[in-house]
């Protein structure tokens, strides 16, 4: 009988995850060179400490789940789920001229690998080879990498619809990241993976309501994202409405990468939480995935 | 039997579903196609006659005309899209955001740097308003 080396083969695992609005405003004031503005200078203060973590912890591949702002899908087409399983990933031009900022690189081979896994765990993930991102995707790296002139890192583009209602649920995209757990883990290379969720927090951009901000909501929603994720999946999606907002309802998102992470309590990096950016509040968290 | 739609008693707000996308696909189609410079062009030299190429609900025409986006959303238009036609004009988000509350663009910044408007009083319809005024 041949002899085992005793050593499991070498996986792929999730190392930590990342939450951050991704209010296109705060790309523009980057992009122009604003940051050190009155207005803005708190907002890039709080992401100082995000930098400087990023810096020594960037992964191989980053699943960045966001939505897109009727730009890559206008109403012709609108994928509830949609994972970016290109090379490559153009930032788009949203009608002020594309944001200055690296082409996306992805990863093509991770990326197929996990459609494969998660439609087999009953999600229907449409499959992108070939789309623009927009600032839900460009703003989170530009706030977590600053400005450099290639992202540090392959970047797999996971669109969520969050646009069009229904959208889907907490507790389905809370089982989804469930599902992208278990398939990074039949991943056979030792890849470090991070997955971000992206969006919020409070705001509404439409109607005589808009404006609304709700910085109980939000600083519970940082709790129990923390303490007890699958509670708040359970959320319906009326509630957000009424207390975050009707775009406030991008928050579901970041059940998606708080459902990748492992069953133990994580570890806080950070935590920053600020109002306003134009229209909306920002929130942000890090945590390390603890096996 | 009715489909559950629990949003409709929030104050202020109209929830795009696949009913209001279903009403509103020419229109926001129209502004989607916003996106290139040359159709900008011809949208501003003569906004009447581009818009009659798109089979859009003469009510929905004249929301366009009067840059109106209540009314365009009520008619099935999307913040998203009709952002598009808020760029045609120069104009920034927050501008096309304070046309809608009815306050000035100065108005509605400062609500924002104030710490935006309450949830008090703006959850459901005839919520008694215990806020202040404008949140």
């Amino acid at each position: 009988m041949w002899a085992k080396s005793g050593k499991a083969s070498p996986v792929a695992s999730i190392s930590a995850s990342v939450y951050t609005s991704h209010i296109p405003a705060i790309g523009a004031a980057l992009d122009l060179g604003k940051t050190a503005e009155p207005y803005w200078q708190p907002v890039f203060s709080g992401y100082q400490r995000s930098k400087e973590w990023m810096a020594k912890h960037v992964p191989d591949a980053i699943v960045l789940v966001y939505n897109d702002h009727a730009t890559a899908f206008s109403l012709d087409l609108v994928p509830t789920f949609a994972i970016g399983t290109g090379e490559r990933f153009m930032p788009a031009d949203e009608g002020w001229g594309a944001r200055p900022v690296p082409e996306v690189l992805g990863h093509p081979e991770l990326a197929a690998h996990i459609a494969h896994s998660v439609i087999q765990d009953d999600f229907d993930l449409t499959i992108v080879n070939r789309m623009d991102v927009d600032h839900g995707l460009t703003v989170p790296l530009s706030l977590m990498f600053g400005q450099p002139s290639a992202w540090p890192c392959r970047v797999i583009p996971f669109a969520v619809n969050v646009v069009l209602y229904p959208v889907p649920s907490g507790r389905r995209c809370w089982n989804l990241g469930r599902a992208i757990r278990k398939a990074i883990a039949l991943y056979d290379e030792p890849l470090k993976v991070q997955v971000w969720g992206t969006g919020g927090m409070s705001h509404q951009l439409q109607g005589p309501r808009a404006g609304l901000i709700n910085r109980e909501f939000d600083q519970s929603f940082l709790d129990r994202l923390i303490a007890d994720p699958e509670g708040l999946a359970q959320m319906p999606h009326v509630d957000y409405v009424r207390e975050a907002g009707s775009e406030g309802i991008e928050l579901v998102m970041w059940l998606i990468a708080r459902g990748a992470m492992s069953d133990r309590a994580p570890t806080v990096v950070h935590r920053f939480y600020h109002v306003p950016a134009s229209n909306t509040a920002v929130g942000h968290l890090i945590l390390e995935n603890n096996e | 039997m009715a489909l559950d739609k629990p949003y409709k008693d929030v104050p202020g707000t109209t929830i795009f579903d696949a009913e209001q996308s279903r009403l509103g696909y020419h229109l926001n189609q129209f502004c989607m196609s916003l996106m290139k410079a040359e159709n900008r062009a011809r949208f501003k030299a003569d906004e009447r006659k581009y818009l009659n190429d798109w089979p859009m609900s003469e009510e929905q025409k004249q929301a366009v005309l009067a840059r109106d986006l209540n009314r365009c959303i009520e008619l099935g238009g999307n913040i998203y899209f009709l952002a598009k036609l808020g760029a045609t004009d120069g104009r920034s988000f927050q501008y096309m955001a304070a046309s809608m509350t009815g306050m000035t663009q100065q108005q509605y910044a400062q609500m924002m740097l104030e710490g935006g408007r309450s949830p008090e009083g703006n959850r459901r319809v005839g919520e008694e308003r215990k806020g202040k005024p404008g949140g």
